[in-house]
């Protein structure tokens, strides 16, 4: 059973992909990353994007960063294309890639160095302001004391929190998410969907999540959107129904349990069937 | 004694303990001055002579700093180009490492032709002896900046000269420091070619023209002020590093600093 029941286009609307391709390389090696994608999402939204590995998750993060280009289609954001309106995008990885020379309060001020309007005022405020709203979300995901500590000093949870940080501290309107808690132990990563579902109640950014955790999805989306692989493809868009705040109890109801099987046998029956020999 | 105290009195002692051996093994085979003089002898050579050798020490190292400033200044902006542009890369490399292989020495007559013999030669070729390897470290150290780094700031909008100067630069400096150390002893180097064959100055005429007089204990002497301000430099940038780049070696001090 699929459910491809395409949003409309409304003034909502915050990111859209029109019928996008992407290829790789040319000639016989040419890869099809992703093909024919179309995807809306509104402003505020929170959405998941699950599937196989290789099919282009990744890739539609950077195509709506603009770090990458559609090969056809168009990408738009905040109504124009992408990148003809600056937006302010907060993006964070499973590496949480801080710079190990700034202490954990550099890290997260990090932004504010770089995006207008804040660069203009960031030599005056850096050590009024600025260091008083890092501190306060660094206290937000608890590591309140940590700011002078240096990141080799902080175990992986802890980097991963500071990373949602610096991916938050500029207000951004889109946050793009590359499967933040990969790489964490499960508690700490159900510790931290707490952290991460408070933050975007209150800033209500859009956010884009990539992940292979099809609890997390539940937990976390307000939409599950499930691809497929060779080419890439979104196969399944479903509403997360679950009223917020969320919780992990929630997680073992028989309607989440059944949800997150619908999912997965969604991504298994796609896996490609292994050839006998 | 703290193992941290002895270890540093065990390498002092065996340090003097080399020129105690080297004396002893001089009076024990009864080597003549005019092949290697006894550490006494330097010694008492430098102090008779120190007052005439002083400003020669001055030039040299002057000559050296100046040299090593402008290499520095020429290697990094090398370095940069090379490290942040692949085209940069495959011209300037193949051309660098070619020169890096020619002797200096046969690069002086050079100079002197087109500079006249003195300082200017000495400084040039101080310089482009310590380029090489400031430039091959900040090159490396810049391309081998994380992708994801740079994804990050790339989502910021941040502009190729932010990002040079917010992760390229400061990730590099530990591959800085570490070349300055071999570049500043490399600079001694190429002072003291050039003062040898083209100047009326510094340590290195000085010991050309003692050989020539076979006033070997001078030579040494020489040789003994070389070492001093090679090692006093290499601890002056050994210093600079640690309290710079202490985030690549994890101190706890820099840490609490």
């Amino acid at each position: 059973m699929t459910t491809m029941t395409e949003l409309p286009r409304t003034e909502d609307t915050f990111i859209e992909l029109e019928n996008v391709t992407l290829t790789y390389g040319r000639g016989d090696k040419q890869v099809t990353a992703l093909g024919l994608t179309n995807l809306r999402v509104n402003q505020g939204d929170f959405v998941a994007l699950v599937g196989p590995s290789g099919c282009g998750k990744s890739t539609i993060l950077k195509l709506v960063t603009g770090l990458i280009k559609a090969s056809e289609g168009y990408v738009y954001v905040a109504g124009r294309e992408v990148g003809a309106t600056p937006i302010r995008v907060g993006m964070a990885f499973q590496n949480p890639t801080m710079l190990p020379w700034l202490t954990v309060r550099d890290n997260v001020m990090m932004p504010l160095k770089i995006v207008p309007p804040f660069r203009q005022e960031y030599g005056a405020k850096k050590k009024t302001e600025f260091r008083d709203r890092a501190d306060s979300l660094l206290k937000e995901v608890g590591l309140a004391n940590f700011g002078d500590k240096h990141p080799w000093q902080l175990s992986g949870g802890m980097l991963q929190r500071a990373s949602l940080c610096r991916a938050l501290i500029h207000e951004p309107q889109l946050l793009l998410l590359d499967e933040p808690f990969g790489a964490l132990d499960q508690f700490t990563r159900e510790e931290l969907w707490a952290v991460m579902q408070e933050l975007w109640m209150k800033l209500k950014p859009t956010v884009l999540l990539v992940t292979h955790d099809l609890k997390e999805a539940g937990y976390l989306a307000t939409r599950i959107c499930v691809m497929r692989t060779r080419p890439g493809q979104i196969v399944d868009d479903a509403a997360v129904p679950f009223p917020r705040p969320r919780t992990i109890d929630m997680s073992y109801t028989q309607t989440f349990v059944s949800m997150t099987q619908r999912l997965r046998e969604l991504i298994v029956s796609q896996r490609p069937v292994k050839e006998t020999v | 004694m703290s193992p941290q105290a002895r270890r540093k009195v065990w390498s002092a002692v065996l340090i003097v303990g080399f020129f105690v051996l080297w004396e002893a093994l001089c009076w024990l085979f009864n080597v003549s001055d005019i092949i290697v003089p006894k550490p006494s002898q330097i010694i008492v050579t430098l102090w008779q002579r120190g007052p005439a050798l002083w400003p020669h020490t001055l030039q040299t190292l002057y000559t050296t700093l100046v040299g090593f400033g402008f290499g520095i200044f020429i290697g990094i902006a090398l370095g940069v180009l090379i490290g942040s542009s692949r085209l940069a890369y495959d011209v300037a490399y193949p051309l660098l490492v070619g020169f890096a292989s020619i002797p200096k020495v046969a690069v002086v007559p050079i100079f002197v032709l087109w500079f006249g013999s003195g300082t200017v030669p000495a400084v040039l070729t101080a310089m482009i002896m310590c380029i090489f390897p400031i430039v091959v470290n900040v090159a490396t150290g810049l391309a081998t900046t994380e992708p994801e780094l740079e994804d990050v700031m790339r989502a910021l909008r941040a502009t190729k000269l932010d990002i040079l100067w917010n992760v390229g630069l400061p990730r590099t400096m530990p591959f800085f420091f570490a070349s300055l150390k071999v570049a500043v002893t490399l600079a001694f180097v190429g002072t003291v070619i050039s003062e040898t064959v083209a100047s009326n100055r510094g340590i290195g005429n000085v010991m050309m023209i003692a050989s020539s007089n076979f006033d070997v204990p001078l030579v040494f002497a020489g040789l003994i002020i070389l070492a001093i301000l090679g090692v006093a430099l290499y601890a002056v940038f050994s210093l600079i590093e640690s309290r710079i780049t202490g985030w690549a070696h994890r101190k706890d001090e820099f840490a609490m600093g």
